[in-house]
């Protein structure tokens, strides 16, 4: 018989990437929240590669960071090194990365949720839902401890029904040798969720000292301190390097020669495993005549001599990862300190949730993370947020906040998710946002800062200063569109230097900083602000003149975007009541049920015209409405 | 006889292309909304918020007068100009409406032209190069019932007219899938993914070294490539032909049957059609003559009128190739002679192909055997004429335009009702490459410039019905070896 182990607003199950945004974020807008995870020692464990980041998935962590989430300035506090990636293109694209001391990481982020105000972390296996007329109330554990609640946030990650796959090897596992949940995936099937079997990797990790890094390319951290953070003032300065080196014809001979003992080929992996994050032994079979691959070296800490090695994702045999790594320059000698692994998982079909991330079939369930058919810890940690977020807004009886496709990457991640669903592992690009340009690393506090002040995430002191920035922005912006520069000598020469030619005549300073071969401070030379200006607002005001042009063309997109997210589809619509529609878009309508008519138009099989038989529709009702 | 089905193929077939949702609600349709043909004038109607603005782009009224700034529901002269060439297009009367007293409750501009093909598309492909996106079934009445024009009693029929337009366009379109053009525009397709997938690889995978940087340099060689191969779509694209020339009609018919009087009736009745395409000056002489609207571009008359028979001259096998590239043959016969070996084998040759059959020389005694004929004709149209006393050319005129416009001719129909779409986001994928090509020549960052190389893409998509932007991502998983 369970016991009454106490009641909550909401309890967040797992302390992953996912969890540990969920339960921050729920304690944060005033919930009382509970977390619960299988192991206390394993809260934000990096089961994979010690890196957070990187093109698209940082401009999340910024994201989060501009909400009020933690994981930006968790690794700010913890990384071993950091570097912006794609500083010579467009300022769309760039996006930081950082490798992580995995260990510093884990022990940081427990350390803040232990210091929040209104957040418990426990350790327990949640084996059940507590169910009642339909809705979920709470959760039972594996010791018998019921604990009640008023949203529930599932983030499993890949524990439910884990099996790890090594080689000839296979065993129920959860990531890393942990326990794996199975009673709650079993239970999530008799509630009705439609779970699929996702498949993903990890490579070996190897001794450091083992190493001949004479062999391999250094890649050191950037020289300029960077953070996630809008928040961090404190830089580390001390940073370690990576490093790369490649795999050799030998390598590739070894794969071939043992593809018959590879999981992948013999057919014991079932689940889907990702494109983007392929084996090795993928790789050499998929792109046969490519001589290398790139392998990095990357440290897993500071405190330790394991070291992570990308590129390397495998699931074959120890003896074989032996003889795999022995066959790259710099490993002949290495010693291998964990072999990698694949495992595959339990994941629920996300497009049986709402874009607030709450179960359709069981209200005040949410899921998040890697349990929604995602990869990434940032990917997680988005959902986490935004699972947190509403699952505390509704325990509170607040509105729920869904961003769209134009407010954040997370907006079109959870967007795809619930609107198309995905059969691989879902990994974020930057090329799945039509708006990228508008989704920058450099302005998700303009974005996204003032919603997380409106529903509590973001305290007051770090509004108001958000506040002076945005109005110290839009001041130097005015001013420079204002201001004239006359074609003096000072001036021409200034132009001639940097490879531009002369003015004819005066020219706005904002016209003269659109010329691509000039800068915000050579305007500033020439016209100087009477006080000065934050690097963080110089580098809008250059942004958002030189891009205008393009800037504009999305935003006339977003507007005509937001028409159609404006017109809603009540959620008890009844499709079959719609002549008209055609049978493919009808019945994706009906599992899909979007909530506006800019969702139903991205549902793959609706095509325009069911969107427009939906408009006329949904315009009929109004008018019946108003003529009652 | 359908007059009007033409028209709204022309007007649904645009639909089940496209529209990323974010064009569809009240930006600025168009269509050609008066029956096609017939009509001595022909109406191209604008309805959306930009309807005075796009007029305003093309048109130049006496004394540089500005549509925008007319009073509402008044009529003006004025010649249509492009804008890219500043040639005048058309001579036009513009009626200009202003919301919400409209059909749609919307601006509404009504630009009153040449009856006819030519002329009417010609119209509407610039008000959709300069910012117009044609209508999609029903989609001036749906805007009426949005608007509140049309009262709840309509609004099923509003659905009912969407799926029932949609379904025969898609059927239309899937017609359209096969052939040159689509091939040629999933060809170039490719090779414009293939470069947003190198990019998009430069940008996901900063550090993967496996594949060269995206220079402006090589983005350029690119985008010259796929601009050149765009205009040359444009100006030899088979299905362009016939908008641009007509529906290409042969006469054929043993010698002495009246090929040349039915040429010189054709040509005499029906004011020659003024083309400056190039073209005119090949070895097949070509006559271009309007007929109720529809306009035929008469091949190898100059064979015609030397009375020979086509056959004769080049043989069985070779005529057949000629006349297989044709849209509408006309089979000529002599009422006064019995049925030859001959004209058997011209109904052989011209199988399966768009005829109409002309018993000519009504005037004289019939020996020819008419059972045998119907027989022979199969389905086909058979016209009685005597050329000589100007009998039955009217007969024939109408056979030809209700062929046309009752979609029998399907060929010649189908891709016709394509074009003006076609050409329509052909040039507007030009002018995106060129507006890349002038990115890159300013030092735009790539992943900038990406965005009017990705618009060209998805513009080509739109004309073979074909959008999703996952390909993009499969490109970039097939293409390169990625992954940590």
């Amino acid at each position: 018989m369970p016991y009454d182990a106490g009641t909550y607003d909401v309890i967040v199950v797992g302390a992953g990437h996912a969890g540990v945004e969920a339960g921050l974020s729920a304690a944060r807008i005033g919930a009382k929240t509970l977390m619960l995870t299988i192991n206390l020692d394993m809260v934000a464990f990096m089961p994979c590669n010690p890196s957070v980041g990187g093109p698209a998935k940082g401009i999340v962590v910024r994201e989060i960071d501009a909400l009020g989430g933690e994981m930006g300035k968790n690794i700010d506090k913890t990384h071993i090194q950091m570097r912006m990636l794609n500083t010579g293109k467009g300022p769309a694209v760039r996006a930081l990365r950082a490798q992580a001391d995995k260990f510093l990481y884990q022990q940081e982020m427990k350390k803040t949720i232990e210091n929040e105000e209104n957040l418990d972390l426990v350790q327990g296996l949640v084996e059940r839902l507590i169910i009642e007329d339909g809705m979920c109330k709470g959760v039972i554990t594996q010791t018998g401890a019921a604990y009640y609640s008023k949203t529930v946030v599932i983030t499993t990650g890949t524990f439910l029904r884990g099996e790890i796959i090594l080689g000839e090897l296979k065993y129920s596992s959860g990531p890393n040798n942990q326990q794996p949940s199975i009673k709650l995936s079993e239970h999530l099937e008799e509630l009705g969720f439609d779970l699929v079997r996702f498949k993903t990797g990890t490579p070996p990790r190897v001794h450091s000292e083992t190493i001949d890094y004479s062999k391999t390319e250094i890649q050191p951290g950037d020289d300029v301190p960077r953070a996630f953070s809008y928040e961090t003032t404190k830089f580390i300065t001390d940073q370690l390097p990576c490093w790369l080196t490649y795999t050799s014809e030998i390598t590739h001979q070894i794969i071939d020669d043992n593809l018959h003992r590879s999981p992948m080929y013999s057919g014991m992996i079932k689940g889907t495993g990702p494109r983007y994050c392929p084996s090795i032994e993928d790789k050499v079979v998929r792109f046969h005549d490519k001589p290398r691959h790139q392998i990095f070296l990357e440290p897993e800490g500071r405190n330790t001599h394991e070291v992570y090695v990308q590129g390397l994702s495998t699931s074959l045999p120890e003896d074989v990862q032996k003889q795999v790594l022995a066959s790259i320059p710099g490993l002949e000698n290495v010693q291998m300190m964990r072999a990698g692994y694949a495992i595959e998982y339990d994941s629920v079909v996300p497009t049986q949730l709402w874009p607030t991330l709450e179960t359709k079939k069981v209200p005040n369930l949410y899921t998040a993370g890697q349990i929604n058919g995602t990869s990434g810890y940032e990917e997680a940690a988005g959902q986490g947020l935004m699972a947190g977020i509403n699952a505390g807004l509704k325990a509170l009886n607040k509105e729920e906040l869904i961003l769209s496709r134009s407010d954040a990457y997370i907006g079109v991640l959870i967007d795809d998710l619930v609107t198309k669903g995905t059969n691989e592992p879902y990994r974020l690009l930057t090329s799945r946002a039509e708006y990228r340009l508008l989704l920058r690393h450099d302005n998700a506090d303009l974005r996204l800062t003032e919603k997380g002040y409106e529903i509590g995430m973001i305290k007051e002191e770090r509004y108001s200063k958000f506040l002076e920035k945005k109005a110290a922005i839009e001041s130097e912006l005015e001013r420079l569109k204002s201001i004239f520069i006359k074609p003096t000598a000072e001036v021409q020469e200034l132009i001639v230097s940097k490879g531009g030619s002369e003015l004819k005549d005066g020219i706005r300073a904002s016209d003269l900083l659109k010329r691509p071969e000039m800068g915000y401070e050579h305007i500033q030379q020439l016209v100087p602000a009477d006080f000065e200006i934050a690097s963080d607002v110089s580098e809008q005001v250059e942004i958002q003149i030189k891009y205008e042009g393009y800037i504009e063309k999305s935003l006339q997109q977003v507007e005509k975007l937001k028409k159609m997210e404006n017109k809603k589809i009540p959620e008890n619509i009844d499709y079959d009541a719609i002549s008209g529609l055609a049978t493919e878009a009808r019945q994706k309508l009906k599992e899909v049920r979007p909530l506006s008519v800019a969702q139903a138009s991205r549902i793959s099989g609706v095509n325009p015209a069911d969107t427009s038989i939906l408009l006329v529709y949904l315009e009929q009702g109004k008018i019946a409405r108003i003529s009652q | 006889m359908k007059l009007g089905s033409f028209f709204y193929n022309i007007v649904y077939c645009s639909k089940i292309f496209h529209k990323r949702d974010e064009d569809m609600e009240f930006d600025t349709i168009t269509a050609i909304s008066t029956p096609m043909g017939e009509g001595a004038i022909a109406i191209v109607r604008l309805s959306g918020d930009e309807a005075l603005a796009i007029a305003d782009r093309v048109y130049r009224g006496p004394g540089g007068k500005l549509l925008s700034e007319v009073n509402s529901h008044t009529i003006h002269y004025g010649n249509l100009i492009d804008p890219k060439t500043q040639k005048v297009v058309e001579e036009v009367m513009v009626t200009v409406m202003r919301g919400p007293k409209t059909f749609t409750r919307e601006d509404v501009v009504e630009i009153n032209c040449h009856g006819g093909l030519v002329s009417v598309n010609r119209v509407l492909q610039l008000v959709l190069a300069n910012g117009a996106r044609l209508a999609e079934p029903g989609e001036f009445t749906k805007r009426a019932f949005l608007n509140g024009r049309i009262d709840l009693s309509q609004a099923e029929a509003v659905m009912d007219l969407i799926r029932a337009k949609t379904d025969r366009a898609m059927n239309v379109a899937l017609g359209q899938m096969e052939g040159r053009l689509s091939k040629l525009i999933r060809e170039l397709r490719q090779e414009i993914l293939e470069t947003l997938a190198h990019v998009e690889v430069n940008i996901d995978y900063p550090e993967y070294d496996d594949v060269e940087e995206m220079t402006h340099g090589i983005f350029m060689q690119r985008a010259a490539h796929v601009k050149s191969e765009l205009e040359r779509l444009l100006r030899t694209s088979e299905q362009g032909k016939i908008l641009r020339e007509g529906l290409s009609t042969v006469i054929i018919g043993r010698p002495n049957v009246g090929k040349s009087s039915l040429l010189n009736s054709l040509v005499h009745e029906n004011k020659a059609i003024v083309t400056d395409i190039p073209g005119t000056t090949r070895d097949v002489i070509e006559e271009y003559v309007n007929v109720r609207g529809v306009p035929l571009r008469l091949l190898d008359t100059a064979g015609i009128r030397e009375t020979e028979d086509i056959v004769e001259r080049i043989g069985v096998e070779r005529s057949r190739a000629v006349l297989k590239d044709a849209d509408l043959i006309l089979l000529v016969l002599n009422n006064s002679d019995e049925l030859t070996v001959e004209d058997e084998q011209l109904f052989q040759i011209t199988e399966g192909m768009d005829v109409i059959v002309i018993i000519n020389k009504m005037d004289l005694p019939s020996k020819i055997d008419i059972d045998k004929v119907k027989d022979l004709a199969k389905n086909r149209s058979i016209v009685t004429t005597s050329l000589l006393e100007d009998q039955g050319v009217d007969e024939l005129e109408e056979a030809i335009s209700s062929l046309f416009f009752a979609g029998s001719l399907e060929a010649g129909d189908m891709t016709y009702v394509s074009n003006s779409r076609h050409i329509a986001l052909i040039s507007q994928a030009l002018t995106a490459i060129t507006d890349a090509m002038e990115a890159i020549e300013a030092g735009t960052p790539i992943d900038l410039v990406q965005i009017d190389f990705t618009r060209t893409w998805e513009l080509l998509g739109e004309i073979i019905g074909d959008s999703v932007h996952e390909s993009l991502i499969d490109q970039l998983f097939s293409q390169f070896c990625l992954g940590k």
